[in-house]
């Protein structure tokens, strides 16, 4: 592929309508970029429920985008209240999720397991009363 | 089944995509809840759903889904009508509950995922 891309979106805690847009213009970049379609679906679902998550529960939060010739790196990073424990965040089920959030199609407690469910790798690390850091990595090879 | 099919077993109203009644779905997948359908790994699905939101037209958006229908009345915003046009997702609303939908739909060979 021989291109590099590197970006960065701005997300907002509580935006519900604009959820999604950052997933969205880094699909646009991997479909430009020729990446292998099933690829892009397991990046873009795993960096849109991760957006949905920092919508959900964060203040504020940002997603960094890099693609070189071996692997897509998406960072999501939030200022929020953090995740208590990890290892429970990640079971099937698990979630605090408010009735606003179920009410726009979330909040069963599948947005974390699906992440790891898609990504060749993800990292997860928070700080309670701080926010959040995930890291979704994909290989390309 | 072709969306003109569609249209025609559910007495459906078309949003966007009219210019592609011909568009051809195999399964479809039925569900309010948005985390179940990004599990889905299959292409080529018909959403059937009662949930008119941005996040429906999103979350199609990622997992290439290119055809939804809302059940039970719900209605699209301008804004969600924009956003499928932008990513060429196919929009129908109905008046039929989700139930009535899907058997209608299944009774005339449209296949479920699992």
């Amino acid at each position: 592929m021989g291109e590099k891309i590197a970006d960065q979106y701005s997300v907002t805690g509580g935006d519900f309508s604009r959820a999604g847009y950052a997933s969205s213009q880094i699909k646009k970049s991997l479909k430009k970029l020729g990446v292998d379609m099933a690829i892009i679906k397991r990046t873009v679902v795993a960096t849109y429920e991760g957006e949905v998550n920092i919508v959900a529960h964060a203040w504020s939060g940002k997603i960094v985008f890099a693609v070189d010739d071996e692997k897509i790196r998406i960072v999501l990073e939030d200022e929020g209240p953090g995740i208590e424990d990890i290892e429970q965040a990640m079971e099937e089920g698990f979630s605090t999720a408010t009735s606003e959030i179920r009410e726009m199609g979330f909040g069963a407690g599948m947005g974390l397991p699906n992440m790891k469910k898609n990504a060749d790798h993800l990292h997860v690390e928070s700080e309670v009363g701080k926010g959040t850091r995930v890291e979704i990595t994909m290989h390309l090879n | 089944m072709q969306v003109k099919d569609i249209i025609r077993i559910l007495d459906a109203r078309i949003l966007c995509g009219g210019e592609r009644l011909d568009y051809t779905i195999e399964l479809a997948f039925a569900s309010d809840l948005m985390s179940d359908v990004l599990t889905l790994s299959n292409d080529n699905v018909l959403l059937i759903t009662g949930l008119a939101n941005m996040q429906t037209i999103r979350t199609a958006e990622m997992s290439d889904i290119n055809c939804i229908i809302f059940a039970r009345n719900k209605k699209a915003s301008a804004e969600m009508i924009e956003l499928a046009r932008e990513s060429d997702i196919i929009l129908m609303e109905c008046r039929y509950s989700l139930y009535k939908t899907c058997g209608l739909l299944y009774a005339e060979g449209v296949k479920p995922i699992f």
